[in-house]
């Protein structure tokens, strides 16, 4: 996946950290509470009433109840209060931005006091330590109904383990080999750490009822139209799968490439050191994936690490946490400064890059004209991920209204198609958040279960 | 080079540790005769055990000690693990139980201990716990025994609930009127110095306990011993703790959690008629300065610490007369004396109560944090008086609605921020009513 950059040297060429501290580098970010640490923090929930905190998190987790479990010793009992409203709520404890989330409502927050509770520490703390005998969750009564999930993502997921639940059979089709989407190839690896979203899924489909068929995509092996008429009901948990282009000349040339797609070979590598290093790059971008991205170059040995942004700080989608985290790790950040021009070397490789200055008048982005340039061995775009349209190919999928680019769906995430259902970052509706596309797959689940017993009724 | 020759500063060091003024202020008692520097004592118990800890403890400043129970030979035989804790959600130690007995040294070694710390230091007081069967001719043997010490006074020990009732003592005597009395009349008759009667708060009136040992002829009581206690299960193991081999019993409930207990005890007796000026030595929970001078104020003349000590070490009595002296400054009470008792005239019996006050309670917006617990605990389980509201920013607003609101102060108890709910008094017209002449009341007496 890093052709692009096969002229750089490895992690281990370049020299910046030995083994040892490459891999500390890729360790936990916000190591977990010991279990003294937590007791102590869950001492400092007040165990708010109608608490704000659950107003804020998007998959309803009754985060009081769950750390008053945890102050009571009663860890399996707190694991289940998360996992029934979030059956991924393991990597949603590693990956939610809480600083906008929950811990943003806690009331702790306020004046008076400090500091929010730390609750998606001790979320962790719960999902980590929890030990049942067998999966937590039993299946309903068979319905003989069966259902499938195209998409093996926080959404799919969590949308396949609510339908068995509620007694049905699923098939998961995911283009992939592993199960997990950016859960596996996506995530930062320093929050997902351990092989962690392989053992979830495991975990996960222990409840039974759930197949997956990988290498399955859909548009290409697959039709809607087929799924449709060999299953009950359909889910779409399909992602965005493409990157947005800079559409300028000279992207395709040795030394750029989207973020995401190097960050998926990061994930999957089992080896750090040979990974290539751009020592000085470029990233382009403004989201956690842009920070991600510019973080974990400069954790494998980039020396000079330049984040660029078109907008002000103010703009800037990744939150104010994300953006330290940047910065402690030495990521420099340009602002007002749009890519202009792909300046190449000899060889026809990415030497520099060519940027316009910009300005905001009255709410219009303009170039003054004045340009800079930035040498760099490679440039890394993370402007945003848009959807793929390539699987919505077939003549029944190409019907399927739309948003914008997205899929469209009513509130109960049901598409414009009957008995096909959509949600996770390829609708429209929240945040693209792990957290939200996990709601999605369980109020999805929940939509498809009362529409079959509706008919079942009616029938 | 001009070197000027190092002179040691000189610090108010151990030596001083005594001094009864503190702050500026006098903490001087003289408890039924028994004179200390301060109202700091330690309680009959581990702390009090041998002259080391005792010359420790006076070392880092308590005004007297109650030595460790003292009793017949051969000496009491102890146990193996024998403490446990009723703990707070974050480990701190709510209540403390043991099932030790009295003390186990030989009664010799302690009589010539004592005697020698005595000697030594003659300005703190020292007083002598006892506990021997219950006939005349034991208490009688040992009493001119103690006397011999010096020891400014004895405490008996009619209250430990474990162990020693079984052989007939403590608890066994303080839980009967009768033997109270008639051991405190061989004490008296035998002992020339104060005797004091600690009493046990297994009892349903503590008030015949002290009357009893008032008509026996005591100089005070102490107040209180230990209550019996079972402080927690090991579930595993189906057993109590502390846990003896496979075996557990009941122990000895002290510390922070008795706290209420005692003072209500303490302030029983001060108010009764039958002993309006009976010496008390407050004893129960006490940690803190301000928990010394609640019982002051309840009628204690001075204050025993055990648990506490044990928890933290001696040295807390350090900023317990730091911050008992910074008060009394405060408040212009310029010795223990001076408001010893003051909060008993307030203490009344319910029925002599204004059953036409009313206070309603009042949120700070501002210091409101908007957690809902003032809400949920007055609707679910109060009056349904407070109201919840959403602002048009979303925010949340917690509201009194004064019509409803009977004062009973669950919200504030409930609110974790300090000071943000406060009681505020109302104005009615009406006048002062007590129950006791209220027309509702089918019993009133005509006033
Ligand atoms: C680099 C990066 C970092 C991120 N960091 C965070 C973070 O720290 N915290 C956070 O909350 N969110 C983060 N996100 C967002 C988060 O990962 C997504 O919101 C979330 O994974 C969405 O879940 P999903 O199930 O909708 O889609 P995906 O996770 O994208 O899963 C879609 C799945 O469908 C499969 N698929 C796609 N098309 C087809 C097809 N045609 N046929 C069959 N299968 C198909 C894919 O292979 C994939 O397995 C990050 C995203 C990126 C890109
Ligand atoms: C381990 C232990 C042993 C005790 N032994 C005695 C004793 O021998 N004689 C006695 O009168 N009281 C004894 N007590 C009771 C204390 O003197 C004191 O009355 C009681 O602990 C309440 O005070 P506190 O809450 O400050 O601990 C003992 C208490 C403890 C904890
Ligand atoms: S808002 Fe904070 S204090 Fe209140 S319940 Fe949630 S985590 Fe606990
Ligand atoms: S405090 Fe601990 S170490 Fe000391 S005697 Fe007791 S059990 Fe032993
Ligand atoms: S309990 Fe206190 S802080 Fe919480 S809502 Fe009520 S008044 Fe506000």
């Amino acid at each position: 996946m890093t052709h692009s950059l096969d002229h750089l040297p490895s992690a281990k060429e370049v020299g910046t950290y030995d083994p040892a501290t490459l891999a500390h580098n890729f360790s936990d970010l916000h190591p977990p509470l010991t279990p003294r640490q937590a007791i102590i923090e869950s001492q400092r929930c007040l165990y708010c009433y109608d608490a704000p905190c659950v107003e804020a998190c998007p998959s309803d987790i009754d985060i009081p109840s769950f750390i008053r479990q945890i102050s009571d010793s009663n860890i399996n009992g707190a694991a289940q209060t998360i996992l029934e409203a979030n059956i991924l709520g393991g990597s949603c404890a590693r990956v939610c931005p809480t600083e906008i989330l929950c811990e943003r409502s806690c009331v702790r927050n306020h004046d008076t006091e400090c500091q929010p509770v730390l609750i998606g520490l001790l979320q962790r703390h719960a999902t980590d330590h929890m030990q049942f005998d067998g999966h937590p969750f039993k299946r309903a009564a068979s319905t003989g109904r069966h259902i499938a999930v195209v998409g093996a993502g926080p959404a799919g997921l969590s949308c396949a383990h609510r339908l068995a639940m509620l007694g049905h059979q699923v098939t998961i089709f995911e283009a992939e080999q592993k199960p997990g989407g950016l859960n596996e190839y996506g995530i930062a690896r320093y929050k997902m750490t351990d092989d962690f979203a392989r053992k979830e899924v495991e975990f996960l489909l222990e409840i039974g009822g759930i197949d997956i068929q990988y290498g399955q995509r859909l548009g290409d092996h697959l039709t809607l139209d087929t799924l449709r008429q060999q299953y009950d009901s359909v889910f779409l948990g399909l992602g965005l799968g493409a990157s947005r282009a800079l559409g300028l000349t000279g992207e395709d040339a040795p030394g750029l490439m989207p973020a995401v797609d190097y960050i998926k070979t990061l994930r999957q590598s089992d080896d750090l050191g040979s990974l290539a290093v751009a020592k000085r790059c470029i990233v382009i971008g403004a989201g956690n994936t842009a920070i991600d991205m510019a973080t974990q170059m400069a954790r494998l040995g980039a020396t000079e690490v330049t984040l660029v942004y078109r907008r002000g700080i103010e703009s800037m989608s990744a939150t104010g946490h994300e953006q330290e985290i940047a910065k402690a790790n030495g990521v420099r950040m340009i602002t007002w400064a749009q890519p202009d021009e792909i300046l190449l070397d000899n060889q026809g490789r990415v030497a520099s890059m060519r940027f316009a200055k910009t300005a905001d008048q009255a709410g219009r982005l303009t170039t003054s004209g004045e340009t800079f340039e930035i040498t760099a061995d490679a440039i890394f775009t993370a402007i945003g991920q848009s959807f793929e349209g390539e699987s919505l190919r077939d003549t029944t999928a190409a019907e399927l209204a739309r948003d914008g680019e997205r899929i469209h769906v009513d509130e109960m995430f049901q598409t414009s198609l009957p008995n096909v259902y959509a949600g996770g970052d390829c609708v429209k509706p929240g945040q693209d958040l792990t957290v939200q596309a996990v709601q999605h797959g369980k109020l999805a689940a929940h939509a498809i279960h009362q529409a079959l017993a509706a008919k079942q009724e009616a029938a | 080079m001009n070197t000027t020759p190092f002179t040691p500063l000189s610090f108010p060091g151990k030596k001083n540790s005594g001094d009864s003024v503190v702050n500026g202020v006098d903490l001087s008692v003289n408890f039924a005769g028994i004179k200390a520097p301060n109202p700091f004592w330690l309680a009959s118990a581990p702390p009090t055990d041998k002259a080391y800890n005792v010359v420790r403890a006076y070392e880092a400043g308590w005004g007297g000690v109650v030595w460790k129970t003292l009793g017949e030979e051969p000496p009491a035989v102890n146990v193996s693990s024998r403490y446990s804790a009723h703990y707070g959600k974050n480990r701190e130690v709510i209540g403390f139980n043991n099932i030790e007995l009295i003390t186990d040294r030989s009664l010799a070694i302690n009589l010539q201990e004592i005697t020698q710390v005595k000697k030594d230091w003659p300005d703190r007081a020292l007083i002598v716990s006892i506990m021997v069967p219950c006939n005349e001719e034991a208490w009688a043997y040992i009493l001119p025994l103690v006397e011999a010490t010096g020891a400014d006074g004895i405490e008996l020990n009619l209250g430990c609930p474990h162990g020693m009732p079984e052989r007939g003592m403590g608890a066994a005597v303080g839980q009967n009127p009768d033997l109270i009395e008639k051991v405190t009349y061989w004490c008296k008759k035998h002992y020339s110095k104060p005797v004091i009667v600690k009493l046990t708060p297994n009892i349903t009136d503590i008030r015949v306990g002290a009357q009893a040992a008032l008509r026996g002829g005591a100089d005070a009581v102490s107040l209180i011993n230990t209550i019996n206690s079972i402080t927690s299960i090991d579930l595993d193991n189906m057993v109590a703790k502390p846990t003896v081999g496979h075996q557990s019993t009941h122990g000895g409930y002290c510390g922070s959690a008795v706290k209420p207990i005692a003072m209500n005890m303490v302030a029983e007796i001060a108010r009764d008629p039958a002993t309006p000026t009976l010496p008390i030595s407050g004893i129960g929970g006490i940690s803190t300065w301000r928990d010394a001078a609640e019982f002051i104020a309840l009628g204690s003349g001075s204050v025993q610490v055990c648990t506490a000590a044990m928890l933290n070490g001696f040295r807390i009595v350090e900023e317990m007369k730091d911050g008992l002296s910074r008060w009394m400054a405060e408040k212009d009470y310029n010795s223990i004396e001076a408001f010893s008792r003051k909060a008993i005239p307030q203490t009344t019996d319910w029925k002599h109560l204004d059953i036409n006050f009313k206070t309603i309670a009042k949120i700070d917006q501002d210091l409101c944090i908007e957690c809902g617990r003032c809400y949920i605990a007055c609707e679910d389980t109060s009056h349904q008086s407070i109201a919840k509201l959403t602002e048009q920013d979303g925010a949340r607003r917690y509201e009194v609605i004064e019509e409803e609101c009977v004062g009973c102060n669950l919200c504030q108890i409930t609110c974790p921020v300090e000071n943000c709910i406060t009681m505020v008094p109302q104005e009615t017209g009406q006048p002062f009513l007590a129950w006791d002449n209220d027309p509702r009341n089918p019993f009133r007496v005509a006033s």
